[in-house]
């Protein structure tokens, strides 16, 4: 019995190094794969391990998802581990009541308030990423005072039980409010803040799981929490930096307000505009073209055209890289996910940071479907509600080429005086469409050359 | 249970300094891949949960406890799965052809 034990204990304490050794490879495209596979094995141990010792069986159970649903479906995932632990949370607390240490009341509550919350706030966030619910963000008079109110009766709650695990029918009220505040939470949420309200919600759901690990005394479950909470943490660090805010400002501030009154003002200002004859010249006579994709990219589908745009270009030796901004599309990495999907090379990817040195001794910007990390207002203009955030420098390049359906102002309804520059050109068309004329111009023009 | 505490602590000290360390090392190029990850390693609540609905104690722990394995299990699964086609599609450039 006791050496069954230890073996347990050994195999939990394999599966959590093999769990951190996992995320380590995932620093580098060339041992990811291989961190998986850690994982993995991990995952199996831990779970042969948890068998072994309660003899139960499990059940298989197959996921299976296209790439362009990735941020639906992590956001679906984060509800479902929030469930499991919420449920194991309120199984833990019907069992223990009323003997119930006041420490593990006190991670339990936490556990539960965290992990309902984010069960219906990732439900939430997945209906607006699926478009099943209305994508722009709803807001009203007094919602942050509502939604603190929530939170601290939820919170108040909590303490009562903490003092007397007795008061049994206090704790599905306090379930009750803290799903109702993750609803509350996500409706003022903005598709443009979804990065980071994703990896706000992935750290809870990791923190609520380590907290589990406390109220079950398991290792294990502490190890795994912390890692989960530790990665959302930093995602959301480098998304709300990348949006110059902070967490209060993308949770409780009011981002759709702010911009109605500077739509207005747009109308009469002239824009230059090309066909997709025109644009294909000037790429083709160009050195070095770096591509901003956005989420209009992803919505139209198009990263498949951008790498057959890509092939031409390359095929005529211009230097094609992609210039991807943190928070483009809708959760950290979207974009080059979406482009790998599409067989373009990962070392063509340049994030921020080194993408914004090159635009200078760049002939063409073409940027597909982004518009906020674009602007050049956030560089320049005080006034605008986006000033201070990071953006990619495209106005510095030679030409800048903006592939956008109509001038209309895009999902945050910034005005970007981008469009308006001399050294600007507006390729009016659906991404998918435009780009495949595009490389209809390229591979014509060439056969034209080559006779 | 009060060394057991302080011990449990320490393990999610270190765990969390651990996971900051690693993680910040993680290319953006690869975010995606790691919220996706961490998801499925996460989801070793499914071993909280086998736990709970094994015991049978009530009714209802069971009940929960059989929610709580699907929602987990199908995260480790779905999660695992998913990463993995995700990483299977980061090529580095080809060497120039011909």
């Amino acid at each position: 019995m006791i050496a069954s034990e230890h073996l347990i204990e050994i195999t939990y304490l394999i599966a959590t190094a093999l769990f951190i050794l996992s995320l380590k490879w995932l620093s580098s495209p060339a041992t990811a794969r291989r961190g998986v596979w850690a994982g993995e094995i991990g995952m199996v141990l831990a779970i042969a391990g948890t068998l072994l010792h309660h003899g139960i069986v499990d059940y298989k159970w197959l996921g299976n998802v296209a790439m362009t649903a990735v941020p639906q479906r992590t956001a679906l995932s984060h509800a479902f581990g929030a469930l499991c632990v919420t449920l194991v949370g309120t199984a833990e607390f019907y069992l223990r009541t009323p003997e119930v240490p006041r420490f593990t009341m006190s991670v339990l509550s936490l556990e539960v308030i965290l992990g309902s919350l984010t069960f219906t706030g990732s439900l939430m966030a997945a209906g607006k990423l699926q478009e099943v619910l209305p994508q722009r963000p709803i807001t009203y008079k007094g919602q942050n005072v509502v939604n603190l109110g929530m939170l601290a009766v939820a919170i108040i709650i909590a303490v009562l039980l903490v003092l007397d695990p007795g008061r049994t029918a206090l704790y599905p009220v306090m379930i009750a409010i803290s799903l109702a505040f993750g609803v509350m939470l996500i409706i003022p949420i903005g598709g443009a803040d979804m990065p980071t309200v994703i990896s706000l919600l992935n750290s809870y759901a990791g923190l609520s799981a380590a907290a589990m690990g406390f109220v079950l005394d398991s290792k294990l479950l502490i190890v795994a929490g912390a890692l989960d909470g530790a990665s959302g943490f930093i995602l959301s660090v480098n998304m709300s930096k990348a949006m110059n805010r902070s967490f209060t400002n993308v949770l409780f501030g009011a981002f759709g307000q702010v911009q109605t009154t500077a739509a207005a003002t747009q109308e009469a200002r002239p824009v230059r505009s090309a066909t997709a004859e025109e644009a294909a010249a000037i790429l083709s006579a160009a050195n070095r073209v770096v591509v901003v994709p956005g989420y209009g990219m992803a919505v139209a589908q198009a990263q498949h055209r951008v790498r057959e745009l890509y092939d031409a270009l390359t095929k005529r030796g211009v230097d094609v890289k992609f210039g991807i901004h943190p928070v483009a599309g809708r959760m950290p990495g979207h974009m080059n996910v979406l482009l790998a999907e599409a067989d373009i090379p990962y070392d063509k990817l340049l994030d921020m940071d080194d993408a914004n040195p090159d635009f200078p001794q760049t002939d063409v910007a073409l940027v597909i479907g982004a518009n906020d990390v674009t602007n050049p207002a956030a560089r320049n203009d005080a006034s605008s509600p986006i000033h201070g955030m990071p953006i990619l420098d495209v106005d510095k390049a030679r030409t800048v080429m903006v592939i956008k359906r109509s001038m209309s102002p895009g999902f945050a309804g910034i005005d970007n005086p981008l469009y308006y520059l001399d050294n600007t050109l507006m390729l009016f068309g659906d991404a998918k469409a435009f780009v495949g004329g595009l490389v209809r111009e390229l591979s014509g023009a060439s056969a034209a050359h080559g006779s | 249970m009060k060394v057991d505490l302080i011990t449990s602590l320490y393990v999610f000290m270190l765990a969390a300094f651990i996971g900051f360390e690693v993680i910040r090392r993680v290319s953006p190029l690869l975010h995606t891949p790691l919220m996706s990850l961490t998801n499925a390693l996460d989801a070793i609540a499914v071993v909280g949960a086998i736990i709970i609905a094994g015991e049978r104690k009530t009714n209802m722990s069971t009940i929960l406890g059989t929610i709580a394995i699907v929602a987990a299990t199908s995260n480790v699964v779905g999660g695992f799965i998913i990463t993995d086609r995700m990483l299977k599609m980061f090529k580095a450039s080809k060497a120039p052809k011909q």
